[in-house]
């Protein structure tokens, strides 16, 4: 690897500018690594190779002209498939939705179009974001680029996979309960979740619409900087966006948090954790205290992780935060009804109901049916008090932890995902399992708060290694910065895998 | 607190989500619901009385728009994936009528 692959998205963007790489060089270096890795990895579900060379030489042509370039001018940008376009299909992995074509683009990808960003295409997903490792894909697994026969995370994994194995030099995802974070954990990538309401959700296929976030993820903290700046701002055609301006994250990023107060969470610093994984949160405590941080000891009750004389975790967020994104699913995903859009089934149905049932069964993979049902079954008569309405309490309870915990520090610090990344096959017979990758990550997403998931090195077994810092509502900017602090301290980010290095 | 996670149950929950289940799928999802149910049932341990349940993180207002015409998809554009249609309609099977 060598050339435009191996700068960073700021680099490149700035080498563009002055003239000393071209768009079209850039965009074809990307591709031909995808070429070359992909049928390795599957990262991408489509590639786009025709149009990003058509885009990249209409950056190259307005630096001619001197004309003004945008901020992610020649950028080569991978999106997840959930992200709707106007070109080529927006599947969500889902065989439902295996030939949708989105009559209109989503805010998110306007956005990064208009700052000049050259986008490469869609990567592959959990079905409908749901999952924690992109084995529930309806159409095939993305596989770890740091050691294929590993997951890469979910439910972002081609997003991660593709960060990590540079072929793409940024991506973006969206991140429901931890769907950015931890597979950019796993992949040895940066992840934010951004506040939620800071980036418009319109033209992001739904899931848990009260959680879903879109976000970067990017090889190092500055590059997740520069995507936000571009992704974040108001949106009416978002009713839950809000309206507050979107500050220059970039300039300043290397400035030092003056006095930083890091709260180290009591909660998350339990077996629940590989003892690898809590060695990377001590010795990222370390660096920020040695940094100039103040470390203070805070709890947060309700994210509580408990672990059985099994050895099985259990967390009140983890519950809370499944009843109320199955809950959100069920409703969301009832417009997959084989009559608008998507999959019918072929053969000939009695009725209308019989079409959508035998639609839905054909079209939906299992990961997907079972989130469903039981958010039916979490809002069906006779058991909405005692699940759905139990669990927006509860959730009101994790918040105000939060709330409780930002009056004594400034950022949080702890794990991103409990271990590194677990094998292909490990957890896909026990869903409960599964849903136990998230209990670091879920928890931000309840409350609304940014998270963001920084490299931390690598385990004895040469797997990427991560720690993760929240922020109160609205301090991506500190958030970015205290990530910043840990990035420079540690000296452990931009760490690429062999087979990147060897492409 | 939960009820009993049955055969019945499950093919009732698979008739409100609208999928149609095979018995292998009755029987596996019966197992798998019966786990994640009495996961779930943890929240039972926390008091909540009192609390304001929390539908959404942060304070949303309403929001008010403009009463005013805006651009809309053509219809050809709304029913260009649409898997049956006649004209600018979708086409569906009976609605009402003689279904049981």
């Amino acid at each position: 690897m060598s050339g435009p692959r191996d700068l960073s998205a700021v680099q490149l963007r700035d080498a563009i500018a002055a003239g000393d790489v071209s768009a079209v060089e850039a965009a074809r270096a990307y591709l031909d690594a995808v070429e070359a890795l992909d049928g390795k990895l599957r990262a991408y579900n489509e590639v786009h190779a025709d149009r990003a060379l058509a885009r990249a030489q209409e950056i190259d042509r307005k630096r001619s002209a001197g004309e003004e370039l945008g901020l992610l001018a020649g950028v080569p940008i991978a999106l997840k498939d959930n992200l709707c376009t106007r070109f080529g299909r927006t599947t969500c992995s889902s065989k439902i939705l295996a030939d949708f074509r989105s009559p209109y683009d989503a805010t998110a990808v306007a956005r990064l179009e208009s700052a000049g960003a050259v986008i490469l295409g869609k990567t592959n997903m959990d079905e409908f974001a749901m999952g924690s490792s992109t084995e529930n894909s309806g159409f095939a697994p993305t596989r770890n680029p740091w050691e294929t026969s590993r997951v890469p995370g979910g439910s972002s994994g081609g997003s991660a996979a593709a960060v990590a194995a540079r072929m793409c030099a940024a991506a973006v995802g969206s991140d429901t309960g931890g769907s950015i974070r931890q597979p950019a954990a796993f992949c040895g990538v940066v992840g934010l979740k951004p506040t939620y309401g800071r980036v418009s959700r319109y033209g992001l296929v739904a899931y848990g619409s009260s959680l879903d976030q879109i976000g970067p993820l990017a090889r190092d903290v500055s590059d997740t900087a520069l995507l936000l700046g571009v992704l974040a701002g108001y949106d009416p055609r978002d009713s839950t966006g809000v309206d507050r301006p979107v500050p220059d994250y970039l300039g300043g990023l290397d400035e030092p948090v003056d006095g930083l107060r890091v709260g180290l969470v009591k909660e998350f610093h339990s077996a629940a954790a590989q003892p690898e994984v809590r060695g990377a949160v001590d010795r990222a405590a370390e660096c920020l205290r040695e940094a100039g941080a103040e470390i203070v000891e805070v709890s947060l009750p309700h994210s509580r992780i408990d672990v059985d004389g099994d050895g099985r975790l259990s967390s009140y967020a983890v519950a809370c935060y499944y009843i109320v994104a199955m809950a959100e699913a069920s409703s969301n995903l009832a417009r997959y009804d084989g009559v608008h859009y998507g999959h019918r089934t072929p053969g000939k149905a009695a009725d209308i109901i019989e079409l959508y049932s035998r639609s839905r069964a054909e079209g939906l993979g299992e990961e997907v049916k079972r989130r469903i049902m039981l958010g039916t079954y979490a809002l069906s008569s006779g058991y909405y008090e005692a699940y759905y309405l139990k669990a927006l309490k509860v959730r009101r309870l994790i918040k105000n932890d939060f709330d409780e915990a930002f009056t004594k520090c400034d950022v949080l610090l702890g794990p991103a995902a409990p271990e590194t990344a677990f094998k292909i096959g490990e957890k896909t017979g026990d869903p409960l399992k599964m849903y136990l990758s998230d209990i670091y990550t879920i928890s931000a997403n309840l409350a609304g708060i940014p998270g963001i998931s920084v490299p931390a090195g690598l385990s004895q077994a040469g797997l990427p290694l991560a720690i993760q810092l929240l922020g109160d509502v609205f301090s991506e900017q500190k958030l970015l910065r205290a990530a910043r602090m840990y990035e420079t301290a540690a000296g452990v980010s931009r760490l690429v895998p062999q087979m990147a290095k060897a492409s | 607190m939960s009820g009993k996670i049955d055969e019945k149950l499950i093919r009732h929950i698979g008739l409100l989500s609208r999928i149609e289940l095979t018995d292998e799928q009755v029987a596996t999802f019966g197992r798998q619901f019966a786990d994640i149910v009495a996961y779930m049932d943890k929240l039972q341990e926390l008091n909540t009385d009192g609390v304001e349940p929390l539908a959404h993180a942060l304070p949303v207002d309403n929001v008010f728009a403009e009463d005013a015409p805006g651009v809309s998809l053509p219809p050809e554009q709304a029913l260009a994936n649409a898997p049956q249609r006649d004209g600018h309609f979708y086409k569906v099977p009976k609605v009402i009528g003689d279904s049981q």
